[in-house]
């Protein structure tokens, strides 16, 4: 039976997992769930995640959610590359160590520049006080420091000399801010020259086609009233 | 050189790694830091992110709580049933896991923060931010038993493991500060009552003694009163309490 991968590349983790499973040559059926449609509040998608949230995994019986344990899932099943999440003992607990950091650091602030900056104005028609964006972006840069002098600093991928699920996690999470307009990668060379690094291993082209969806969040057509009343509640719990 | 773990156990997820390793019996050095102290002086690691638990074991350092707890088993070929070899059975652990770090961490410290160490430094939290710390905690605990727990005697299966831990530790600490989640909750008491079981009675008061004593020391005014150079970094997580 063939893996079914439940995504909207509009969110930052499926597209960690859309390109991982791409770039392996993993093969699976996507099955498209459409965020900003509410799909992922239908009953039909309960069945697959009660907690109704992308991305999810269906291998036969086997379900799961939540993006780190899809990915290590993967890299385990289908024996891929060792550098996306080494054997090596101490060069694992590097990506690890990312891995538990950007949850609740990178993960926040990227989701907020695109919700503040772009989806509540432009989508729900809610403005956002300039000084809550001013607060966010602002919060999002401190981040950006600590991944530039913490995580990157002198290396050619995060956690090493080569990729690994930690510099794809991190790039599809930049690609929130860059969806919203934001300038992430103005004035700090080195993790520019770092997402070029990344985007070269992982291939242009998949990496476009990724990425092709946030970048036109900006132009999104305001969300009919039904679909924004349905979507309020799960939204402010996301950002809050 | 020995393993050195820089813990405090008022912190929850350093009270994770000093049970594991102490269970597991794995070699440590311990080096007490203490969160209200301000700066993190005595630690090794200097000009980066000062989080606790850290590790130093050679050359090695890590700095967040999961990846010291998967590097730990791994290192110490602990037994299997805490991060098991399975594909299916350790994929269960991560997506617990993953689900704890946007729902568990940084919700179950709150009170903790709202009760004792903002009051401490003359700051108070309003009553609105511990409405909705509450009502995020309770939901949270809806969803523990529901979606990870169900009708298993532990969270990721029938056996305990890293999530176990992990979440037992979070869930102290509001009971410490005298909101007891566990009340009215009887899988949940259930399952506390196992893992309690597990890791054994002495192992657990050690582990939980000092933040279970911490609302007596306060009354007792012999907690210990933070250092101001501590103040701007508690100022700073009692802002990010949304």
């Amino acid at each position: 039976m063939v893996l079914e991968l439940y995504l909207d590349l509009l969110s930052q983790p499926c597209r960690a997992i859309y390109i991982f499973a791409k770039k392996n040559r993993i093969p699976f059926e996507m099955r498209t769930v459409e965020l900003l449609k509410g799909q992922h509040l239908s009953d039909a998608f309960a069945q697959v995640n009660p907690l109704k949230k992308v991305p999810a995994l269906k291998d036969g019986d086997f379900i799961l959610t939540e993006s780190v344990a899809i990915l290590l899932y993967l890299t385990r099943k289908y024996q891929v590359p060792d550098y996306w999440y080494p054997q090596d003992l101490q060069a694992r607990a590097r990506v690890d160590e990312y891995l538990a950091w950007q949850h609740t650091a990178l993960r926040r602030n990227c989701l907020r520049a695109l919700w503040h900056k772009v989806m509540l104005p432009v989508f729900l028609g809610e403005p956002v006080p300039p000084q809550t964006l001013a607060a966010t972006l602002s919060e999002l840069d401190v981040t950006l420091q600590l991944l530039e002098d913490k995580f990157l600093q002198n290396k050619t991928f995060l956690a090493g000399a080569h990729i690994s699920l930690a510099d794809l996690v991190a790039i599809t999470e930049l690609m929130h801010p860059v969806g919203a307009g934001c300038q992430v990668f103005e004035g700090r060379p080195k993790l520019d020259a770092w997402r070029q690094r990344v985007e070269a291993a992982l291939g242009k082209d998949l990496f476009q086609e990724a990425h092709e969806v946030i970048l036109k969040a900006k132009d999104s057509p305001p969300a009919d009233p039904t679909i924004k009343q349905k979507m309020m509640p799960g939204v402010l719990a996301m950002i809050r | 050189m020995d393993l050195e773990l820089y813990l405090d156990l008022l912190s929850q997820p350093c009270r994770a790694v000093y049970i594991f390793a102490k269970k597991n019996g794995i070699p440590f050095k311990m080096h007490t830091m203490e969160l209200c102290k301000g700066g993190s002086g005595q630690s090794p690691r200097v000009g980066t992110c000062r989080d606790i638990p850290e590790m130093r074991d050679m050359r090695f350092l890590s700095a967040k709580h999961t990846a010291i707890l998967i590097y730990l088993s791994c290192k110490y070929q602990t037994a299997d049933h805490w991060y098991p070899r399975d594909l299916q059975a350790r994929a269960r652990v991560h997506e617990y896991l993953g689900w704890h770090a946007d729902h568990i961490r940084g919700t179950f410290g709150v009170p903790l923060w709202t009760r004792v160490l903002a009051p401490l430094i003359g700051t108070q939290v309003p009553e609105e931010k511990m409405e909705r710390n509450r009502i995020a905690m309770d939901q949270a605990l809806q969803q523990l038993e529901d979606k990870f727990l169900g009708d298993k005697a532990f969270l990721a299966g029938q056996q305990v493991t890293l999530a176990d831990l992990m979440a037992l530790e979070e869930l102290i600490q509001p009971v410490a500060v005298g909101h007891d989640l566990f009340e009215g909750r009887q899988r949940l008491a259930a399952w506390r009552g196992r893992v309690e079981a597990f890791l054994g009675a002495e192992l657990c008061q050690e582990a939980h003694g000092p933040i279970l004593s911490v609302l007596e020391l306060v009354a007792k005014k012999t907690f210990p009163v933070p250092q101001p150079e501590a103040y701007p970094n508690m100022l700073r997580r009692i802002a990010r309490i949304p």
